[in-house]
């Protein structure tokens, strides 16, 4: 059987990367490793900068149907590296943003405008070795558009609605959308910086304010990151309480999306009932967790609390609640034609895109790609649950919310199952008694996608870490979704996407 | 849909009352609300929210202040598109270097009288990411802050106890 390390060329195995391997390679091996990528070989997982032992790109790559994963490393002394970009358009912006942190240049890359640097930084290169003093930078230029009777629409930063910051540059011809471009980056915090040397108690708490929709999910991924660097395990219990949260926040979010992708389509009705079933969620979470977005609840070793006696209980009944109350908006969804109007055949991602980008969560399982992260490479103690990942090949709005639809079922029968297997035990581990410090690479399924986090440790503080929303490969599908719609189709497509602006941006 | 619609009409709301005056601040601010604001902005706030770099948690509690649950419609607040329609800037975030203009430019474009209020601990000091190259501190650091609301979010709850204390307040001065 092939191997994802078939197209890793024989490099020096890193000693104290966990659990999956990292591999030191050339300049040829970079380029064979691109190409084999660029061929469909692998997916791409993950592409950043690293300034922790010297100028290094890291690039990490995934095995969609083994679930095998590895991380190559190109040290980069001259600050240049072979673009990835040139042969692979999902790492583009990858690329650019290592540029705009770092400095490193991707030689060869078919882009060379900054990303995330929108020029309000004192400095350039804010990680790399050689900060510079910012000089004047040229204005940004969008990509030309050219044809008759064109016209643009900016929209952005601020937008109209309760929603993150970015910019969108529309292209239309009447209202047919000829091209969007979008930039972002306006959310950027330098979330990165502020983990290098952080204790891990601190740089658990800035992965959980990533990208606050998912805090749970970057808890785990970091947890799991941390826990392998140190060679150490978390308990059953933390475990199972862990995907009870993670469960739980899926759910939450799924509801809110169906409710918000209907009411972009101005049917309030759905928005309404999904948001009062959201609503009883947040509340149970705030029960049973202490907090309603179960915010710094999962952290290195474990979990912080456990669940209070009444909990089970709770939660089991809030299941038969939404067991009992979701299925007639479902059916409300699917008979309203107005509605089915506007969501089937909006917005279509092929599958080959979703392929191609490597796209997750239910943009990647409404375009035919199944990569769940719970399943393959699967984690504790999800190899102990029966759930299925849905998956359909439509691809466009309306396959979207079914993809929801369809998690929010799942999320309900794990959670269920959660509560009858959840063993007895301790909830946390220390890491003052780790025997090792390395370095570790976490991936946990938030209801977005899979988030990858690696970390290397100095000690018990942080000497580096990078976080990698699965946005990053959906933000560009965006861009391909949204051509030939019109206009007012634009809310729609992107609530159906709801891609992180904060997990994005860092 | 005639079958949801119906049976909405049999249930009770789902819509909290706020609790009794004598038992709790927020019904002491929501009965104040009408006297105080009808003076000057006749019964009600129109509110621009502006992400200033949160991690969309605030966003998340700011949108449930929309449901059924809290309905913050009743009390004469409203959510609107424009800072040009705003009242009150509702500021979320530590204020990120990249979003510093945007905010001051939507400052800016909301008319007088305004009112800004700084949504949740990374609003009020930079939080968490204060001291990153990329942050340029609280929202009073860009722009005038009248009312801070602190927490990490802070629960629809506690945003609405601050939005009536300022409905209070504007109505007052």
């Amino acid at each position: 059987m092939a191997s994802l390390l078939d197209i890793i060329p024989q490099g020096e195995r890193f000693a104290h990367h966990r659990p999956w391997p990292r591999f030191l390679v050339t300049v040829e091996g970079w380029c064979y490793a691109a190409a084999e990528i660029a061929r469909g070989r692998a997916t791409l997982s993950g592409l950043w900068g690293d300034n922790s032992g010297g100028p290094m790109v890291h690039m990490a790559m995934l095995d969609d149907t083994t679930g095998e994963i590895a991380v190559i490393s190109l040290p980069c002394p001259a600050g240049r590296f072979p673009s990835v970009g040139a042969l692979h358009p999902p790492a583009i912006r990858l690329e650019r943003a290592i540029h705009s942190l770092y400095g490193f240049e991707p030689a060869g890359a078919p882009d060379p405008r900054p990303w995330l640097d929108l020029g309000f930084w004192d400095v350039r290169f804010p990680l790399g070795a050689n900060t510079a003093t910012r000089t004047d930078q040229a204005p940004y230029a969008f990509l030309p558009v050219e044809g008759e009777g064109l016209h643009q629409i900016p929209v952005g930063p601020v937008h109209a609605g309760i929603i993150e910051p970015g910019h969108f540059r529309f292209t239309a011809n009447g209202e047919t959308i000829a091209r969007l471009e979008e930039r972002l980056g306006y959310v950027h915090k330098g979330i990165e910086s502020l983990m290098t040397g952080a204790t891990i108690e601190k740089a658990a708490r800035l992965a959980a304010r990533t990208s606050g929709d998912s805090t749970v999910a970057y808890g785990i991924a970091f947890a799991h990151a941390v826990e392998t660097a140190l060679c150490i395990e978390a308990p059953p219990r933390a475990r199972y309480l862990r995907a009870l949260m993670a469960e739980l926040e899926r759910l939450a979010n799924n509801l809110g999306d169906i409710g918000a992708i209907c009411n972009d389509a101005s049917f309030s009705l759905m928005h309404a009932h999904c948001g009062i079933l959201r609503e009883e969620v947040l509340r149970a979470a705030e029960a049973c967790f202490g907090h309603r977005l179960m915010m710094d609840r999962v952290v290195p070793g474990g979990v912080a609390g456990d669940l209070p006696p009444q909990g089970p209980d709770l939660i089991r009944s809030l299941v038969q609640q939404i067991r009992l109350r979701f299925p007639p908006l479902v059916e409300l969804y699917d008979n309203t034609a107005s509605l089915q109007d506007r969501t089937a055949g909006t917005g279509i991602v092929s599958a080959e895109f979703a392929r191609q980008f490597g796209a997750a969560g239910p943009i990647g399982r409404a375009s035919g790609r199944g990569f769940d992260a719970r399943k393959m490479p699967g984690y504790p103690p999800y190899d102990q649950l029966d759930f299925a990942i849905p998956v359909l090949t439509a691809g466009d709005v309306n396959a979207r919310v079914w993809i929801r639809i369809r998690e929010v079922e799942q999320s309900l029968n794990l959670i269920e199952q959660i509560l009858v297997r959840l063993p007895d035990g301790p909830i946390a581990n220390s890491l003052d008694n780790a025997a090792a410090a390395g370095e570790g690479l976490g991936l946990a399924e938030g209801f977005r996608g899979d988030v990858l986090v690696w970390v290397k440790l100095d000690g018990l503080r942080v000497a580096r870490c990078h976080l990698r929303d699965p946005s990053w490969f959906q933000w560009p599908l965006l861009e391909a979704a949204i051509e030939g719609n019109i206009v007012a189709d634009f809310p729609l497509c992107n609530k159906s996407f709801n891609c992180s602006y904060s997990g994005h941006d860092l | 849909m005639r079958r949801t619609l119906f049976e909405s009409l049999t249930h009770r709301p789902l819509t909290e009352a706020p609790p009794k005056a004598d038992d709790s601040a927020l019904a002491e601010l929501a009965a104040s609300v009408n006297r105080a604001a009808r003076r000057r902005l006749g019964r009600s706030l129109a509110i621009r929210q502006v992400d200033a770099g949160s991690c969309n948690g605030c966003e998340l509690e700011i949108h449930a202040l929309n449901n059924a649950f809290y309905d913050l419609e009743r009390f004469g607040l409203r959510f609107v598109a424009s800072p040009r329609h705003a009242d009150v800037l509702l500021v979320t975030g530590p204020v990120t270097r990249n979003m510093r203009e945007a905010l001051e430019r939507t400052y800016n474009a909301t008319p007088d009288p305004k009112w800004v209020v700084a949504v949740g601990a990374c609003a009020a000091d930079g939080g968490i990411f204060a001291g990153s190259y990329g942050v340029v501190g609280g929202v009073h650091a860009v722009v005038p802050v009248d009312l801070h609301i602190g927490g990490c979010p802070p629960n629809p709850r506690q945003l609405l106890q601050g939005l009536l204390a300022l409905l209070e307040r504007a109505g007052g001065t």
